[in-house]
């Protein structure tokens, strides 16, 4: 067995290593993939806090996905039409500027996470599971019948946002960007595990009743995991809408939510580097399956279901053995 | 007026067909403690089978037959071979597996019957209106829903409450290893509580399906609904899920009438009309929040 930290350092290398390999070799759908894999990744880590340490399972994290990507949508479509957001009761204008996008998506995120988290948090269990699930399509329907943005045909954004310093239009560039924000959030994962935050999370999961008899609050621990995570995630939809140039409802639906979840399961549960696997597989099946039968979901169905039934551990289990970090 | 009249009646039809969703999703989390995401596949197995069967012999009633018994049968082989592997499972991994059967439903039937919609004929001795006392007129089919879905509501609640299946079943959801342990065969009782919630979710998904277009993916906006009416309701709670449900319908339903009216009182009319049904769309769901923060554990829940 290899321990999990080599291997860690391992899948962050490949993570470069075939991007890298492709711009030399003069294969930019190779590093969009790449950059795909990082971003869907980074939306895995966002639910990872959540779900991995905090034992929250959302099934409504494509609404953080979907704000982001329209925070972004909105910003860009009034900058390229020069209209204004609003004048009242202040100037507000649109902007190309990612940094800026970034913000909004994240703080956006951040407060629907709290609003969501304030009435979703009050349950646990199987509520829990659906009401995330039945506020995503809450978003979804909103975003199909309001006809300001797009409605159902989404938003189009001719040109990819810029980075001051940085050509975001170079493939290779907007995936260091992308990896960049992947590895600060794998770093962020990896510094809560181990905070006195994180542990108090880890040990609300595992029995509530001791962390309240010790002083803390764990309805104030999973708040405080989930509206992390949701930021995360909106980062991750923001990027995602810069990957496509194009935001529509579709980032709420409420398979995606599901798919977020698999790349966990895939790569491992309570591991920190599963979403990054799981993305990583996810992506690659989509791309080769798909290319040999239009019902490659067919497969990944059957994937999943023995990840589930039989290899509990995920792809990172069965290299790295059994053993999880943190129980 | 008869608009008011005709949207509730619509609400009503709307609410009773989520009823026979939400209470197949009901019976199974309360007797097994399983949340199943592909409940919604079996309404459109449901549909589908119904549609195949009308399209090769024409009756209807044959069509709604063969709807009650491909998803009883699809949910009996799925439980014997996936779902009863679940129980024990935490419900994350009730989630994916579930998660897991859809697209494995959804891609399988796009294989057989491809991409394209169905269309299931509603009967000529139920088509065209019918008039109502004050002079409404409304589709026969649709008042014809609302009176199945009402026989079938009384019908299982007959069932719970006066049968020894239904003692069995109020026994299984209270405590399972005491009715286990008095030589009730639970693993077979499971099986036919969940074959029982899929001949009604496929029921219900082809009396809709005559309505709407029978297509790949038709189940899961309706099942994320049901669960919103469960919610309310209370989950394993089958007087919740009726009374949830109709609240649900004539909810979305009546939103969709006032809502844009309402904001016309102060908006110009286009701008009402979208600010409107864009909110009409969240209200269900606004609903579900509103009666989360008032009691957790949904109206008839025991608890959260």
């Amino acid at each position: 067995m290899i321990p999990e930290r080599w291997l860690n350092g391992a899948i962050l290398l490949g993570m470069l290593a075939v991007p890298l390999w492709a711009w030399a070799d003069g294969a930019p759908f190779t590093i969009t993939l790449a950059t795909k894999v990082a971003i869907l990744a980074l939306a895995g880590v966002g639910l990872n806090i959540a779900l991995g340490l905090g034992g929250l399972v959302s099934l409504g994290h494509a609404v953080f996905f979907g704000l982001g990507g329209y925070a972004m949508g909105i910003l860009a479509s009034h900058a390229q039409s020069f209209v204004p957001l609003a004048e009242t009761p202040f100037l507000i204008e649109g902007t190309k500027s990612m940094p800026v996008i970034w913000l909004v998506a994240v703080v956006v995120s951040a407060l629907a996470a709290l609003m969501i988290g304030l009435l979703c948090l009050r349950t646990s269990g199987v509520y829990f599971i659906m009401i995330t699930l039945a506020f995503g399509q809450m978003f979804y329907y909103f975003a199909i019948s309001w006809p300001r943005y797009g409605g159902e045909d989404g938003l189009s954004i001719y040109v990819r946002n810029s980075f001051p310093g940085l050509n975001t239009l170079d493939p290779i560039q907007f995936f260091g960007i992308c990896f960049a924000a992947l590895a600060a959030a794998l770093w962020l994962h990896g510094r809560l595990i181990a905070s006195p935050f994180g542990l108090a999370l880890n040990a609300a999961r595992q029995s509530p009743a001791r962390v309240e008899t010790i002083g803390l609050s764990p309805f104030r621990l999973r708040l405080t995991a989930f509206v992390i995570s949701g930021a995360i995630t909106g980062l991750a939809g923001a990027l995602f809408a810069d990957l496509n140039r194009f935001v529509s409802p579709t980032m709420f639906s409420w398979q995606l939510s599901g798919e977020i979840i698999i790349f966990i399961i895939l790569g491992g549960i309570g591991r920190l580097y599963g979403p990054v696997v799981g993305a990583a597989l996810f992506v690659t099946l989509e791309h080769v399956l798909g290319g040999f039968s239009e019902f490659w979901q067919v497969y990944l169905g059957a994937l999943l279901l023995a990840v589930v039934l039989v290899a509990r551990g995920g792809l990172i289990g069965l290299v790295a053995g059994r053993e999880r970090p943190h129980e | 007026m008869l608009l008011l009249i005709e949207q509730v009646l619509n609400g009503l039809q709307y609410g009773v067909m989520l009823f026979l969703m939400a209470a197949g999703l009901t019976l199974v989390f309360g007797v097994m403690g399983l949340i199943n995401l592909a409940h919604g596949s079996l309404y459109m197995v449901g549909a589908f089978a119904a549609a195949a069967v009308a399209g090769a012999t024409g009756s209807f009633l044959l069509a709604l037959a063969a709807a009650l018994a491909a998803a009883a049968a699809a949910g009996a082989i799925v439980e014997l071979t996936v779902i009863r592997r679940l129980y024990d499972r935490d419900h994350l991994d009730q989630v994916l597996a579930t998660f897991a059967l859809i697209l494995i439903f959804s891609e399988g039937t796009r294989y057989f019957f491809g991409s394209f919609p169905l269309y299931l004929d509603i009967p000529a001795y139920l088509s065209g209106p019918v008039t109502l006392p004050g002079g409404i007129l409304y589709p026969t089919y649709r008042l014809a829903l609302i009176g199945v879905g009402l026989l079938v509501s009384l019908g299982l609640y007959l069932l719970i409450a006066r049968t020894r299946l239904g003692v069995r079943i109020r026994a299984g959801a209270q405590d399972r290893e005491m009715i286990a342990a008095l030589g009730v065969d639970i693993s077979k009782l499971y099986t036919l509580v969940f074959a029982l919630g899929a001949a009604l979710a496929g029921l219900a998904g082809a009396l809709v399906g005559a309505i709407q277009s029978v297509q790949v993916g038709m189940g899961e906006p309706v099942l994320i609904v049901a669960f919103v009416v469960i919610v309310i309701g209370g989950i394993g709670s089958v007087k919740g899920a009726f009374v949830g449900a109709l609240m649900v319908g004539l909810t979305d339903r009546l939103g969709g009438l006032f809502l844009p009216a309402i904001f016309r009182l102060f908006m110009d009319g286009s701008a009402a009309q979208a600010t409107g049904s864009a909110l009409a769309s969240m209200l269900i769901y606004i609903l579900m929040a509103g009666v989360l923060i008032w009691r957790p554990q949904g109206l008839y829940g025991a608890r959260a």
